[in-house]
């Protein structure tokens, strides 16, 4: 294959600039549906499951030496029971059974007996035996996955990769260990996709809408993702790569001169100041926040509690995630935004059905206000938290007083049961978001009831162009900078410093140094970024 | 052909763990090696079987060894019973 394989460059529209080099990881689609064929010679099948018992074997003794290093020999152990499952002659030679009666494929045949045998645990009249159903699942699902050469993603065992996928889901990426992801290159996707949006935080180069064929890509392929270029180029010559090794370490320096900006005001030649706090989207982000020299959390998305998951968290485990941030913290502060869930972010256990158009649809405070017990058990949680540090809570999707209104109600409720309660709580500083066209009209109403503002772009640019952020056949009618968005940056301004509060803009918007300018100009005061931008946007601020 | 009784005491009975071990011993002895429990029997090299006994704390198995090393393998197993389940 390697030698067919020619067209190995691709080209792609870069989300986030950068450059890498590394292995490929193809995370393929979850088990796509097994094919029962006809087969003339068993016997090669057999062979075939042979081999794939071997892989599996191999894999599952690695995964097993890994997991004794990190959690113990005790819950190491399934890893080598399942290792025996696979030595097991009943299971064996009902798969052979099946291959050589009914003269079908490896893979089908490896299906079926696992469905079998899982049939016969989950019948049984014992919990732990039930259990053990999915542990023969689990088997045959790598037997299958090694049958068909699709290595579906383990995370367990990642090496630092290059993530390479028709698309990723916001439920995928929350799973993966951001550490070991050098770049992502996806076949589908647009700019303000959250796969671009998680590129953006981890300061990783990101190719999207690249025409490549993932079948003819494998893991452990060598690649080189140059964002800049907006290419990425698979099994790199050996110029390819010393120039890709050159560029790299061109971009060190260039980072390696930012760092020397950690410290330094956010301070225009003229005096003027603004504040630059960094976006996050869960706990383990906070070390970014500090790495990079951020004033503060401008917005922590608290979907990271809710997504990838099949119940809702409880106070407790919400209140200890945010208790941590805000404590990480110190003093900084930690301005998180209430569950925003529904349109492109999903989770199975909310219910939240198909709609026909989710981005006008059932989705964040639209779902606190209708559904409050889910509401309350996040206010409650933040309110604890608050007692322990600069914490201040941001309500998103809003677009009118009444609405506000109606929170405030809700956390006059939450505050009077927890303080008959007795339990340690305080009411902190309460913002809204900004991101429909109805907000900035009445933004006058809204500023008398809230402390601060914070304009989220990215929505608000999508509802007033009326153009689908997730569309990538209208990537070119997208234009961030549109007149339209930048004077209703403006109006928000006015009208909250008429009121003496404080506006804020979270969207990627506000990471844009080309209008960095504009927005000191206007009197926004505070912009909140992605991590790796905090210090390029100081650089800007400085520089006018 | 040797046959011994034991008793579970292990509050999860025979659970993946220990009947993984206790298939690993089994397979190290030429002889055949059966667990019987409530007149089902299930072949001790074989972990699907075995787990599939659903043998729980308190159940009685009957152990059947059968070859030409049943001694000692019928004293290595009854060991493993006792010490593990």
């Amino acid at each position: 294959m390697a030698e067919e394989f020619l067209d190995k460059k691709f080209s792609g529209k870069t989300v986030y600039n950068g450059i890498t080099m590394g292995k490929v990881l193809v995370l393929r689609k979850d088990q796509e549906q097994i094919r029962r064929i006809r087969v003339e010679n068993p016997e090669q099948e057999t062979k075939r499951v042979q081999d794939a018992v071997d892989v599996s074997k191999q894999q599952l003794s690695m995964l097993y030496n890994k997991a004794v290093k990190e959690v113990g020999e005790s819950s190491a152990a399934i890893f080598e029971v399942h290792q025996m499952m696979l030595e097991d002659e009943d299971y064996l030679d009902a798969i052979y059974h099946v291959i050589r009666t009914e003269m079908v494929n490896a893979e089908y045949a490896v299906a079926v007996t696992g469905d079998n045998f899982a049939g016969m645990f989950a019948g049984m009249d014992d919990e732990y035996m039930q259990a053990r159903a999915a542990d023969v699942k689990d088997i045959s699902a790598r037997l299958v996955r090694n049958l068909s050469g699709q290595n579906n993603m383990d995370f367990s065992t990642m090496e630092p990769s290059i993530i390479v996928a028709e698309d990723l889901s916001p439920s995928e990426t929350v799973q993966m260990d951001k550490k070991k992801i050098l770049a992502f290159v996806t076949v589908h996707g647009s700019t303000n996709s959250h796969t671009a949006i998680l590129a953006r935080m981890m300061n990783i180069p990101a190719l999207i809408g690249v025409p490549m064929d993932l079948r003819e890509i494998q893991t452990g392929m060598t690649a080189v993702v140059d964002g800049a270029a907006g290419e990425v180029i698979f099994e790199p010559t050996e110029s390819e790569c010393s120039k890709a090794a050159q560029k790299i370490a061109a971009e060190r320096e260039k980072l390696r001169l930012l760092q020397e900006l950690k410290g330094k005001k956010n301070e225009t030649s003229d005096g003027r100041t603004i504040n630059i706090y960094a976006n996050i989207g869960s706990v383990s982000d906070v070390g970014y926040v500090l790495e990079n020299d951020a004033g503060g959390i401008g917005l922590f998305r608290s979907e990271f509690l809710y997504l990838g998951r099949d119940n809702f968290p409880s106070e407790e485990e919400q209140f200890q995630a945010y208790k941590q941030v805000v404590q990480t913290m110190g003093q900084k502060k930690v301005i998180i935004r209430t569950l925003d869930i529904g349109a492109d972010k999903q989770a199975d256990y909310f219910a939240l059905g198909k709609e026909e158009n989710p981005a006008l649809g059932y989705r964040a405070i639209r779902i606190c206000l209708k559904q409050p017990e889910i509401f309350k058990t996040q206010l409650r949680a933040l309110l604890r938290a608050a007692a322990y540090g600069n914490l201040s809570i941001m309500y998103p999707m809003i677009i009118s007083a009444e609405e506000v209104k109606q929170i405030g109600s809700i956390v006059e409720e939450v505050e009077t049961e927890l303080k008959q309660a007795q339990i340690p709580h305080r009411r902190p500083e309460q913002g809204i978001m900004i991101e429909t066209p109805a907000a900035v009209m009445v933004s006058d109403e809204l500023a008398v009831l809230v402390d601060f503002f914070s304009i989220g772009t990215n929505d608000l640019t999508q509802y007033t162009l009326a153009i689908d952020r997730q569309n990538q056949r209208l990537e070119d009618f997208y234009n961030p900078h549109h007149k339209a968005i930048l004077r209703m940056i403006q109006m928000v301004v006015d009208n909250a410093h008429k009121c003496g509060k404080w506006v804020g803009i979270c969207g990627e918007l506000g990471a844009d140094t080309q209008l960095t300018e504009t927005f000191v100009n206007m009197g926004v005061d505070e912009l909140s970024v992605a991590p790796p931008m905090v210090l390029k946007v100081r650089e800007k601020v400085r520089a006018i | 052909m040797k046959e011994f009784t034991y008793v579970i005491t292990d509050k999860e009975g025979i659970h993946a763990r220990p009947a993984g071990e206790l298939v690993k011993l089994a397979k190290s002895y030429a002889s055949s090696v059966f667990v019987i429990k409530e007149g089902k029997k299930a072949d001790a090299k074989k972990v699907f079987g075995l787990m599939g006994l659903g043998v729980k704390q308190g159940m009685e198995i009957t152990v059947q060894v059968e070859g030409e090393d049943e001694d000692t393998a019928a004293v290595a197993l009854e060991t493993f019973l006792k010490e593990n389940l």
